[in-house]
């Protein structure tokens, strides 16, 4: 029997920085609650918006796979592998932190906000080589379908990380439905609605909220508005 | 009385940002170590309720370096820390202190 979690939208963990508002959907940083810890290997969502100009100054990672995908602006990623790149809505960027990495993360735009999500999961692998990688997504690929946009492999669609994980983008128009099927043994999904209301089998969801699910081999999504959602599969134990 | 807590890593940058992270905290006392010869050397010394292992730790010198604070002290709780810098470490610490 399948087993649930639901994360209602307005019981994440919230912090104001002033330039930088961001929604936590697990522990993180100075917010912490033993309850929201992770789902599986997925151990950070935060939903951030960074004011125009602002941004995140040089700092570093290691051991952790990190995913970012622009909803709203640009942002503007530089490292300490010399990589120079901007990221914007439609993009996906992954960073295998591994043995240490600097980079800085910055809205460059003097008038426009970013909104971006963030993503951290556990690696399968620790002290890897720091790798960096950003792919532009073609935005009708996941129009009343699910478009794969992260999995654990370099030759597959979308970025690569070094865990089991696959994530899938999904734009649908009201009332449209689709069967997920889980590909790895022992993983489960967190779903998460970027705009909408949607059903997961029977639950349903509304924009920001985050329900996991797993000891399943599959489930139904269904749009019951035009709604947007990521789903992360990624292992319930790692 | 602050809790003090041995960071262990072999990125020297990475090794100071948690260090000084950990001793923004007032409950807290950081200290860090780049190889395994300092780290028990430290923890010889000093006592740690807590040994954060950072990145860059080879397996042997983990299995090592386990066995030995085990040793010398089977109340510190060791634990693996990930992501190197404020996102997951007062967490970390938190729940390594629950336990």
């Amino acid at each position: 029997m399948a087993h649930t979690v639901l994360h209602k939208a307005e019981t994440r963990g919230h912090a104001s920085h002033g330039w930088l508002d961001s929604y936590h959907s697990f522990s993180f940083s100075s917010y912490y609650n033993p309850e929201r810890m992770n789902f599986g290997a997925l151990r950070v969502l935060n939903d951030d918006t960074v004011d125009a100009g602002m941004g995140f100054g040089k700092h570093p990672h290691d051991n952790m796979e990190i995913i970012s995908i622009p909803l709203e602006g640009d942002l503007e990623h530089k490292d300490s592998m010399n990589n120079v790149a901007v990221i914007k809505n439609g993009d996906i960027q992954a960073m295998s932190a591994g043995t240490g990495i600097y980079h800085s993360e910055y809205n460059k735009d003097r008038e426009q906000r970013v909104k971006f999500l963030q993503i951290w999961v556990y690696p399968n692998k620790k002290n890897v080589e720091p790798r960096y990688d950003q792919i532009t997504l073609n935005l009708d690929d996941r129009h009343n379908k699910l478009q794969q946009i992260l999995s654990p492999n370099p030759d597959d669609e979308g970025v690569w990380i070094h865990q089991n994980a696959w994530f899938h983008l999904g734009k649908f128009d009201k009332g449209i439905s689709t069967d997920y099927a889980i590909k790895g043994k022992g993983n489960g999904v967190y779903v998460f609605v970027l705009s909408g209301d949607v059903k997961v089998n029977d639950q349903l969801l509304n924009t920001r909220d985050g329900y996991g699910i797993w000891d399943t081999d599959k489930f139904t999504i269904t749009a019951e508005t035009d709604a947007e959602f990521l789903l992360m599969e990624v292992p319930m134990e790692f | 009385m602050k809790k003090k807590i041995l960071a262990i890593g072999r990125h020297p940058e990475i090794l100071q940002t948690v260090v000084r992270l950990i001793n923004n905290n007032p409950e807290w006392e950081g200290a860090g170590a780049n190889t395994d010869d300092e780290a028990v050397l430290l923890f010889s010394a000093q006592s740690f309720k807590i040994v954060l292992l950072c990145g860059g730790i080879e397996p042997d010198s983990e299995k090592r370096l386990r066995a030995t604070f085990n040793a010398l002290n089977p109340d510190a709780i060791i634990v693996q820390h990930y992501g190197g810098g404020s996102g997951l470490l007062s967490a970390e610490i938190y729940q390594a202190l629950a336990k």
